[in-house]
């Protein structure tokens, strides 16, 4: 497309690789098709063509962002099934995050907001103040219809809807420290042990750590570790979340110098997406660019890796899968085959639902700041999981488990808890009423 | 506001933009609400479709869920004489959705309901803004399929491939859009809803479908259509084709055609055309032959069998160098998801501005080695990626949008391509219609008696020349309104 930048604007990085994927984009229209957004609204603005020429316009003519701009961009929920679908590689992502940023910097937006968007970036990334949070929200519960009839506290009557009733313990799988093993060492890796997740389902790193403990792979969790900052980066609180980042990348790097370093193993694809992006999110740090390319090099996901480590065939099992592939893991990683593969291969049966590129709606803060929107892509999901008749879902990422569960009975549960259990963990117990 | 220099939109109507504000609030109030949008930043997305080169903002965006609706916004904007757009998916590469500075865009992505699949008459009835993709997969579970498959088909509208009368790359045994359309609800410029066609094969009276595929908006909004299903045929396979020249490609292909064989399709790539769509789709193209065909058999084993060994006979006396049968379903899918994304692929590596003349298949070489010739003459590069089998060419101009030197030369190697096209006893498009980028070229295609009968047939369903005024006709020699 055609672009409109002074040699000014141009001497400003994030400008300069905006416009260069700005020029990549010939307008063709494909991903309108596939977003998740212009199916259910049907709107050219909520649209990923549509925003990225608000985007356009609004860096070309260098002006603070308008409520216009924001509302479209704000629908957006990051899922990049608009980069899967572009033949033309025009980073989106990138894009989007230089548009939020700008945001941030240039909008007010009105008190409600604020104050919610305040909250989820004091709480959600620290996982004593949200489970916390989570403990007074089962007190709050009560209240969630009020809230939700005073438009502006509408975001917290969501929040305490999606709160769980039952809040786990904190995990020993999040202490720091080198969990041994006790047959041959095969390797050595680190986990991201992670914010939210620990605090909604500590069964998934558990599940983890037993897996790769079985299979002679020396886990770290790292010292001075926490949230990788994903959760602030897409709400365009760039500062915040590069620090996250600055910090990952110290405590994992320190792991390798400690004893070398195989991958950095993560079990919430939303995290992998932005720890794979910290290369470039950091690329203008000269004290931290190289450093976090290397880390972005190291991160994989943990059917990425369970997929290099050659797991024995097991017996077919009566159980049928669902597995919803999450948006971060398809679109963000572009992981599509190995977790499907894992699973048929410890003997599941595994089926992808119908319009499996659509995002649930869950999307990091989304279905907190969109309800609306989320509730229809989540009743949406559903309705293709449900028609799978499956016994069980299986997916890779906590979001999605969090919002799924709240529209369907059938148990959902993260690849790697159903692949502990199929090579020797137990049961996990969200199953025991499954056959 | 922004106008494009490089051509003409007919003068805005001073009685419209004076009245802007009145008109959006009347807009307002006849559609729900999340369905207008009237603030400048907003409305800056719609100035544009696919054909980039030029751009208009338009006076209003409404996205109206029903027909009524549909038709209480072309009531309003006969009565006031108020321009009107359509839209669809804006997949256009002729500038055919783009909008002009006094009219109302009706975009019609709101309305995409699929409303009656009919096994037994074999027809679908959608809404206009159901893609064309949505309907193929709404009948794939048992075992149907509608035929016309545009490029653009994941994205582009059923209502936009009446607009344009689209076709693609299986049109060559199927035929294109108005082959396949059994009937349409359609808005006209007064808000009166007509109904043309229906679900059987023929309709009585005059073939007005057929004068409504192709009008490209001009004699009315359709809001719904019903189309033809085929059942999916046993088996399908592409077949991949390597030459050392464009020019033996090309010969192939008329021979082929020549001697009464029909594959299902037959598409051809140049060397650079290749290179593009191997980058994006990796789907094994060979990448040391100058140019590609990729031909599509079908039906049961036997028959494949039968039409491949003609076609392999043909193709070796063309000196064809590779010749490479898909081996799975998956392979076949990535062939034509290579195929299908050129165009978008292409943004890899320029900018581009896609032609779509079509040839006699006798002159297929020689308009080739000419259009290879008229760009070098510009200094520019091509890339040729099209349906040969029914001789509708693709050439790719590549160039720097951003150099506004660049983009003159392009769109004059363009109408040098056309004129070339037209002269070789072609005409100007094949499917992706006139819009405002052939708009001008019209004369050299017909004379004016033959675009008088045409505009007194479009002045028939829009006597006040609302719909879509700025396309198709050239501005001067219009009637006086
Ligand atoms: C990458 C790419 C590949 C393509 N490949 C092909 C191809 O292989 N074959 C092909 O034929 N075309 C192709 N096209 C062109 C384009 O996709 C077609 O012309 C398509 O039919 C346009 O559909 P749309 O929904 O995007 O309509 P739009 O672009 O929105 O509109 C097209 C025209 O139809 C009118 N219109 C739209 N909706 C209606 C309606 N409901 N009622 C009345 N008029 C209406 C508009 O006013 C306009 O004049 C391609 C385009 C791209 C970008
Ligand atoms: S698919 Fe890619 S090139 Fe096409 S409009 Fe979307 S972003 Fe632009
Ligand atoms: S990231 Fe998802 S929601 Fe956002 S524009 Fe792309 S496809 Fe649409």
């Amino acid at each position: 497309m055609q672009t409109s930048f002074t040699p000014a604007q141009l001497a400003d990085p994030h400008i300069a690789t905006s416009e260069q994927i700005l020029r990549k984009c010939v307008h063709c229209g494909f991903c309108t098709a596939t977003c998740p957004t212009y199916v259910t609204l049907g709107n050219e603005l909520d649209s990923p063509r549509g925003r990225i020429y608000l985007i356009k316009d609004m860096l070309e003519n260098d002006r603070p962002a308008d409520e216009e701009v924001v509302t479209h961009i704000d629908r957006c929920l990051s899922c990049l099934s608009c980069m899967t679908t572009c033949p033309s590689g025009v980073n989106y992502m990138h894009l989007v995050d230089h548009a939020r940023v700008h945001i941030e910097k240039t909008y007010k937006r009105p008190l409600g907001d604020r104050l919610v968007r305040a909250v989820l970036a004091a709480v959600l990334p620290y996982p004593g103040r949200f489970r916390l949070a989570l403990k007074a929200a089962a007190l709050g519960r009560p209240f969630a219809s009020l809230l939700k009839r005073i438009p502006p506290l509408k975001p917290f009557g969501t929040m305490l809807d999606l709160a769980p009733s039952k809040i786990a313990l904190a995990s020993a799988a999040d202490t720091p420290g080198t969990h041994r093993i006790d047959g041959v060492k095969r390797g050595r890796v680190a986990i991201l042990s992670g914010c939210a997740q620990p605090v909604l389902r500590p069964e998934i790193n558990e599940a983890t750590l037993r897996l790769l403990a079985r299979l002679g792979i020396e886990v770290v969790v790292p010292e001075g570790a926490g949230c990788c900052g994903a959760l602030v980066h897409h709400m365009g609180r760039e500062e915040q979340a590069l620090d996250a980042a600055r910090r990952m990348v110290d405590a994992w790097l320190k792991v390798k110098e400690e004893g070398g370093l195989d991958a950095v193993i993560i079990t919430a694809s939303g995290c992998g997406t932005t720890i794979k992006d910290y290369g470039h999110m950091l690329r203008l740090d000269p004290a931290y660019a190289e450093k976090a390319a290397q880390v972005s090099a190291l991160a994989k996901d943990i059917t990425e890796y369970l997929a290099s480590l050659d797991l024995p065939a097991l017996e077919r099992k009566t159980l049928t899968v669902a597995y919803h592939s999450a948006c971060s893991m398809q679109h963000g990683q572009k992981i599509t085959t190995a977790p499907k593969l894992l699973l048929r291969n410890a003997g599941f049966t595994v089926r992808d639902p119908g319009e499996g590129h659509l995002c649930c709606g869950s999307a990091g803060t989304y279905n907190i700041l969109q309800p609306e929107i989320s509730e229809k892509l989540k009743a949406r999901k559903v309705r293709n999981i449900e028609a799978t008749k499956a016994d069980i879902i299986a997916t890779g990422n906590i979001g999605c488990i969090t919002q799924i569960a709240t529209g369907t009975v059938i148990p959902i549960l993260h690849t790697v808890e159903l692949l502990d259990w199929a090579y020797g963990g137990p049961k996990p117990a969200m199953l025991e009423k499954v056959r | 506001m922004r106008v494009s220099d490089q051509i003409a939109f007919l003068a805005p109507r001073r009685s419209v933009l004076d009245r802007r504000e009145a008109i959006i609030a009347d807009l307002a109030d006849l559609l729900p609400p999340g369905c207008l949008v009237s603030d400048i930043r907003g409305l800056v997305p719609f100035e544009t479709d696919a054909f980039i080169a030029y751009r208009q903002l338009p006076l209003a965006v409404t996205l109206p869920e029903t027909t009524a609706q549909v038709a209480a916004v072309l009531k309003y904007c006969g009565r006031y004489g108020i321009p009107v757009v359509p839209r669809g998916a804006g997949t256009s590469l002729c500038g055919g959705a783009i909008p002009q500075e006094d009219a109302v865009v009706i975009g019609l992505s709101k309305m995409t309901r699929i409303l009656d699949i009919d096994l037994a008459n074999r027809t679908a009835t959608v809404e206009a803004g159901v893609t064309n993709i949505n309907i193929s997969e709404a009948v794939m579970p048992e075992g149907f399929f509608y035929a016309p498959d545009p490029s653009s088909q994941l994205a582009c509208t059923i209502g936009g491939n009446i607009g344009m009368n689209s076709g693609g790359a299986h049109c060559l045994k199927y035929g294109v859009t108005t082959n396949n359309l059994l009937g349409v609800k359609m808005v006209l410029f007064d808000g009166t809803i007509i109904e043309l066609g229906g679900k059987a094969l023929d309709a009585a009276g005059y073939d007005l479908l057929g004068l409504i595929c192709g009008s490209e908006g001009q004699l009315g909004i359709v809001t719904e259509a019903t189309v033809r299903l085929l059942a999916r045929p046993e088996g399908a396979r592409p077949v991949l084709f390597g030459f050392s020249s464009s020019e033996e490609a090309g010969a192939c292909v008329a021979e082929v055609i020549g001697a009464g064989i029909i594959p299902v399709a037959i598409e051809f790539m140049d060397k650079p055309a290749i290179s593009i769509c191997e980058a994006f789709a990796k789907a094994g193209y060979p990448m040391d032959v100058e140019a590609l065909l990729i031909v599509e058999v079908e039906g049961s084993e036997a028959e494949m069998e039968a039409t491949l060994t003609s076609i392999i006979e043909i193709a070796r006396r063309h000196g064809v160098t590779t010749i490479r049968e898909s081996q799975s379903a998956t392979e076949a899918a990535l062939i034509w998801k290579g195929r299908k994304s050129a165009f978008g692929a292409t943004g890899r590596i320029a900018d581009y501005i896609c032609m779509d003349g079509t040839v006699p298949l006798s002159q297929l070489s020689h308009v080739l080695r000419k259009t290879g010739e008229i760009v070098a003459r510009y200094g520019l590069r091509v890339a040729n990626v099209f349906h040969a089998g029914d001789g509708n060419m693709h050439p790719l101009i590549l160039y720097n949008i951003n150099d506004p030197e660049d983009a003159a030369r392009a769109e004059q190697a363009g109408n040098d391509i056309l004129r070339l096209c037209v002269d070789a006893g072609g005409c100007l498009t094949g499917e992706h219609g006139v819009g405002i980028e052939k708009r001008d070229l019209m004369l050299h295609q017909f004379s004016q008696a033959d675009l008088d009968q045409q505009m007194a047939a479009r002045a028939a369903f829009d006597p006040q020349w609302i719909m879509n005024p700025s396309k198709v006709f050239p501005l001067e020699g219009r009637p006086a309104a």
